[in-house]
């Protein structure tokens, strides 16, 4: 995909976002905004799935650490085809397959359901052990916020993988500094972060989360070293795109009204 | 129960190339057998149960069928949630085995003793949940959650326990054996209780009191049936289990007792709250909780006598 394509694929599923947050009126648009880059050049470019076949078994894996998420991933695989886009419409309604944590149960496209914090990683690690078991070449994604990485076991997991070489493991935070009840800085700090990572044994790079080309430059280069795992810092800005939600926790939680969405859709570039 | 459950991991690995083991960084003197046999397939994850169990969900996302291994209560509840989300939401073949069910590791203190650990497996979503009564029981408990799909829990005794079988009985998950029939009360023993529960019923039959044992290896899913049968046959149904007296073998028996309309007598033999964080050996601490052959028969001839 064009970098333009990449760009029109992440208004798209922001747009997307709004409408499922709006109409269901469902926490965490924030924290879908800030990943929204990533994801379209995860889903238009770098991973190697199929639509067709959800189960393929060479698939790359995406994992959504940050299970709360998950209404921009069900919008991403939507457009990328995995299900009908009607389905969005029913994002948190009675009987719909699309919890308000990523949800993998007769989703196509969602390879496990999360929610609690600190899961992801580890899952991450067991499929990308069988990897190199199996003799695969498959990559293992795994999305994970910043306030996650309070848990004690997303640490085991991060001591754990380039301990046993897990190469194909990529780790990307989505670093937009905003925690559930507060700044990073301000409940827990985990500057320097960077460095935290690379004590550990990852081959690091920070990125701006926003940046195409640092992005497609970053996800298309991994594994950055032969033999250890890659952890992606992607500094991100929580509401991303809509500017009354940037930067503000309040839309950890709360859901546009009309006339909010209304507006955002305009900044969007939405025309109708 | 320790070295039937090893030996046998390494048989049905012999055969099957899809079975993992993990461990907590736990098992010197056991699990090193598997691990020189099966470097590929053995994993010793260090002292992080959380990751364990994550790890094990990635591997059986994956096609492969994976025992997690640990001591007491560590490999269920330190990573409870991980049990509940990545393998039990996902139905996957993921076998926890804990060693040390109950008091087997007595003067290791509280820590150390499992009493609540059939309460919570049982409650986890599709989890069967297994503890065998002897070392034979061990063997064949091993063999038969390799093959049964989804989630499964082994509880062992530690090492040492007496081999109960003589002849080795038909074991299906979910399906009692029936050690000896009563007319008087009928034990329902599950894990290193058996032993225990068949020379109490053979204390009483020198006193006139006709008592059969049924070994319930298999305490989710439980054999309804079996115990309805009991039910009917018999005045008195006395549960013994090595656990706490929440949400164990006992409450699973009465529910469905009490579901039936049962019209026999039901007592529960367990380890009482007021026991615990008691130091000592495990054959002084079950003495303490009244768990002994002994006293496990002399309870029951008080209760058959106030009927």
């Amino acid at each position: 995909m064009s970098n333009s394509s990449l760009k029109e694929l992440a208004r798209t599923i922001r747009a997307h976002t709004l409408c499922m947050v709006h109409k269901s009126r469902a926490s965490h648009v924030g924290t879908c905004l800030s990943m929204a880059d990533l994801l379209a050049v995860l889903y238009g470019q770098i991973l190697r799935v199929d639509p067709a076949r959800p189960h393929w078994p060479d698939r790359d894996r995406f994992i959504l650490s940050k299970g709360h998420g998950a209404a921009i991933v069900y919008a991403v695989l939507a457009e990328r085809g995995f299900f009908p886009a009607s389905w969005l419409e029913t994002y948190c309604e009675d009987d719909s397959k699309l919890g308000g944590h990523i949800t993998h149960a007769d989703v196509p496209g969602v390879e496990a359901s999360t929610g609690s914090l600190g899961h992801g990683l580890s899952i991450g690690c067991g499929i990308a052990l069988a990897a190199k078991h199996d003799d695969k070449d498959y990559r293992v994604f795994v999305m994970l916020s910043d306030g996650e990485l309070d848990e004690g076991s997303a640490w085991e997991a991060i001591l754990f993988a380039p301990h046993h070489g897990l190469d194909n493991l990529i780790a990307i935070v989505d670093y937009n500094k905003i925690q559930s009840f507060g700044s990073v800085r301000d409940v827990l700090e985990l500057e320097p972060l960077a460095d935290k990572w690379r004590a550990f044994g990852w081959a690091v790079l920070e990125i701006d989360g926003h940046d195409y080309e640092q992005i497609i430059d970053a996800l298309s280069n991994v594994p950055m070293e032969e033999g250890r795992p890659t952890v992606v810092i992607a500094h991100t800005v929580k509401g991303k795109g809509v500017s009354f939600m940037e930067d503000q926790l309040a839309w950890h939680y709360k859901s546009p009204d009309d006339e909010q969405l209304a507006r955002a859709l305009i900044e969007l570039g939405e025309s109708n | 129960m320790r070295t039937a459950f090893i030996d046998t991991l390494c048989e049905v690995a012999e055969k099957n190339e899809r079975v993992w083991l993990l461990s907590g960084d736990l098992g010197y003197s056991v699990l090193e057998r598997f691990a020189e046999k099966f470097p590929q397939r053995f994993l010793n994850v260090g002292v992080a149960e959380q990751n364990m169990i994550g790890i094990a969900a990635g591997l059986a996302m994956s096609g492969h069928i994976v025992f997690t291994y640990s001591i007491a209560n560590f490999p269920v509840m330190r990573c409870l949630e991980q049990i509940r989300n990545d393998v039990c939401l996902h139905n996957l073949n993921v076998k926890i085995v804990a060693v040390g069910g109950g008091l087997a590791y007595g003067p290791a203190g509280y820590t150390h003793h499992a009493l609540e650990d059939l309460a919570v497996m049982r409650a986890m979503p599709g989890m069967t949940v297994v503890a065998p009564g002897d070392p034979v029981e061990a063997r064949l408990a091993t063999r038969a959650i390799a093959d049964h799909p989804g989630p499964c829990y082994l509880r062992l005794g530690k090492a040492g326990e007496p081999v109960v079988h003589t002849v080795e009985p038909k074991f299906r998950i979910g399906e009692a054996i029936v050690m000896r029939s009563g007319e008087d009360v009928i034990l329902i023993s599950t894990g290193g209780m058996l032993e225990r529960a068949i020379r109490a019923a053979e204390l009483l039959s020198d006193r006139g009191i006709s008592a059969g044992v049924l070994s319930m290896h298999t305490v989710k899913p439980l054999d309804e049936k079996a115990i309805h049968g009991a039910a009917l046959r018999t005045r008195l149904i006395c549960v013994v289990e090595e656990h706490g007296e929440t949400g164990g073998l006992s409450d699973a028996v009465a529910r469905t007792l009490s579901e039936h309309n049962a019209t026999c007598a039901f007592a529960a033999l367990n380890i009482p709250v007021e026991e615990n964080g008691k130091i000592g050996s495990q054959s002084y601490l079950v003495e303490r909780a009244g768990l002994t052959a002994e006293s496990i028969s002399e309870r029951i001839a008080r209760a058959l006598k106030q009927q």
